[in-house]
Parts: structure tokens; C-alpha cells; sequence
């Protein structure tokens, strides 16, 4: 092995990818992500498959309040305005 | 902590405090999911939680004539939640789950198995892909089976873990925007959000490549 910087393993990326998403990673950190993610294929559909996580997650609908719960707030409301 | 009211925020809290019912249903609209599931982080039940939130709204009315607007509406809200839900779980004796909020580090999580992985001894590739991940059929990503099977995965994480997830995926919250409304540190912050994501994507694996 030469001295170089050392490399990340492809289990310790996972772990800094959604640091890496969130622009969390210093310079540093973020060069050796990409410089180990570039010619990484198995690292490369990694990342990829968090992305497209995201993006589903992102595609649910948001929970409709219950009819139910409506109408209690609504209650609520009317008591406290009176 | 600084924060100028918008405008829509101070339009908003004018109708409140004048008794504006549409004003108050479009904050239900806007919160109550949320604050079912950050509620959920400290009581035991979605029952309670939903009745801890029914108390949050009531103490929102009560004092809007004194909020001043020095955080954001909306932090104020979840802080108000933050703690009926904390004194709710104090009489239930609940205390565990906070430290899922405080240190969740304490209790180590990969984001993928182990033994996808060579050995991190390996001579020449240690802790490299055993296993690589492979593309995922495209076609079968934008299936309603696949929307519900990611919907149960979330319903399945850790009170913690959901709520973050829920708020910064499903609808759309900045990571400053939770970190205020869970009392969470940054750091804290991204780990659930790691642990909820990598969950999912190997919940969405396993369920795409189950039948290849």
C-alpha cells in the first residue's frame, strides 16, 4: 500500500451518505466520498437507490386529518371562541 | 433565536386571534399529521398522542394573544407539543424514548447488513461489496404496491426515526425547521433521518428484488 490518504471501505460510505446528501461532509470528507463513489459501481447504485428513496418517500401524500379528529378540533374551537 | 414573521404567518395569527375559523383550519391542515407523529415519539399510543395534540390546539388558542413572534408560528406550536407531550409521558412513566431523540447514537445501527460486505480483515478489498446492490427495475418504483409497501416500512421505524422522515421526506420540512420543532441537535437530527432512509431503501430492496 502506498501513503496515501486512506481510502473509505464501501461499508463506511454507506453510512456518510446521507451526510453527503445533506452538504454535512467537510471538503475533505466530500473528496474522499467521490474520489471512493467514481469508480465504485456497487457504491454508485447505492447512492442511487437513496435517491430514489427519497423521491418516493417524497411522493406519498401527507396524512388527511380524520373526519373524526376534525370535528373534535373544530369543538374545541367553537368552545373557546364563545 | 431571531426569526421575521412572514406575512402569511402574521395574516394567519390576526384571523386566530379575531376567532377566524378558516384561519384555524388551515393550521390543522398544515399540522395536525405532524404533530400526531412527533407526538407519538413520547406517549404510548396514537390515541394519546392524538389526545395530547387536542390539548396543544387549545393551548395554541389560549395564548396566541401573547405569542410575540420570536420563533417562527410553527416552532412555537411543536415546542408547546413538546411539552404536554413530555408531561403526558411523565405521568405514563415513560421515559426511554428520549434518549431515542438525545443520544441516538447510544445504540449502533447499520444502514446495511454486515454480511452484504467482505471482511474488514480482507487482504485486498476489506469492507467491500459482497453483495453489490444492483439497479432496481424502473418500472416497478412507480407502482402503488410499491407506494404502500413504503408507507408500511415508515409505520414500522422507531417513533423517532418516523417522525423525522415524515416531516423532512413526506412533507417537505428543512432540516432547521426540525431540528426546532424536535429540540434536535444537527447531528442528532441526520442520524434518525440515515436511520429512517437506509431502512426504507432496504425495506424497497427487498421488496424488488423478491421475485427475481
Amino acid at each position: 500500500m502506498t501513503e496515501t490518504v486512506e481510502q473509505l471501505s464501501c461499508q463506511e460510505l454507506v453510512e456518510l451518505v446521507t451526510d453527503y446528501l445533506e452538504g454535512a461532509l467537510s471538503a475533505e470528507q466530500r473528496a474522499r466520498f467521490e474520489a471512493h463513489l467514481e469508480p465504485c459501481r456497487g457504491c454508485t447504485a447505492y447512492v442511487a437507490q437513496m435517491r430514489a428513496t427519497i423521491e418516493l418517500v417524497g411522493r406519498l401524500m401527507p396524512e388527511d386529518i380524520s373526519p373524526e379528529a376534525e370535528a373534535a378540533l373544530l369543538g374545541v374551537f367553537r368552545n373557546w371562541k364563545s | 433565536m431571531e426569526h421575521a414573521l412572514q406575512l402569511e404567518e402574521l395574516q394567519l395569527i390576526e384571523a386566530l386571534r379575531g376567532g377566524d375559523e378558516r384561519a384555524f383550519e388551515e393550521l390543522m391542515r398544515m399540522y395536525q399529521a405532524a404533530l400526531v407523529r412527533v407526538a407519538q415519539i413520547y406517549v404510548s399510543s396514537r390515541a394519546v398522542a392524538e389526545e395530547v395534540v387536542q390539548e396543544t390546539w387549545l393551548a395554541v388558542l389560549n395564548g396566541i394573544d401573547r405569542f410575540e413572534g420570536r420563533s417562527s408560528l410553527k416552532t412555537w406550536i411543536f415546542r408547546i407539543l413538546a411539552n404536554r407531550a413530555k408531561t403526558r409521558a411523565e405521568r405514563e412513566r415513560r421515559t426511554i424514548p428520549f434518549s431515542a431523540l438525545r443520544s441516538p447514537e447510544g445504540v449502533p445501527e447499520s444502514a446495511v447488513y454486515a454480511d452484504r460486505f467482505l471482511d474488514p480483515e480482507h487482504p485486498r478489498w476489506p469492507g467491500h461489496w459482497a453483495t453489490p446492490p444492483t439497479q432496481w427495475p424502473e418500472e416497478r418504483l412507480l407502482g402503488q404496491e410499491t407506494q404502500r409497501m413504503i408507507d408500511e416500512a415508515i409505520e414500522r421505524l422507531p417513533a423517532a426515526q418516523r417522525a423525522v422522515i415524515t416531516l423532512r421526506d413526506v412533507q417537505g420540512w428543512s432540516g432547521e425547521e426540525v431540528c426546532n420543532a424536535l429540540e434536535l441537535t444537527e447531528t442528532n437530527q441526520r442520524v434518525l433521518l440515515h436511520r429512517a432512509r437506509s431502512k426504507v431503501r432496504r425495506a424497497l430492496e427487498e421488496y424488488l428484488l423478491e421475485d427475481q
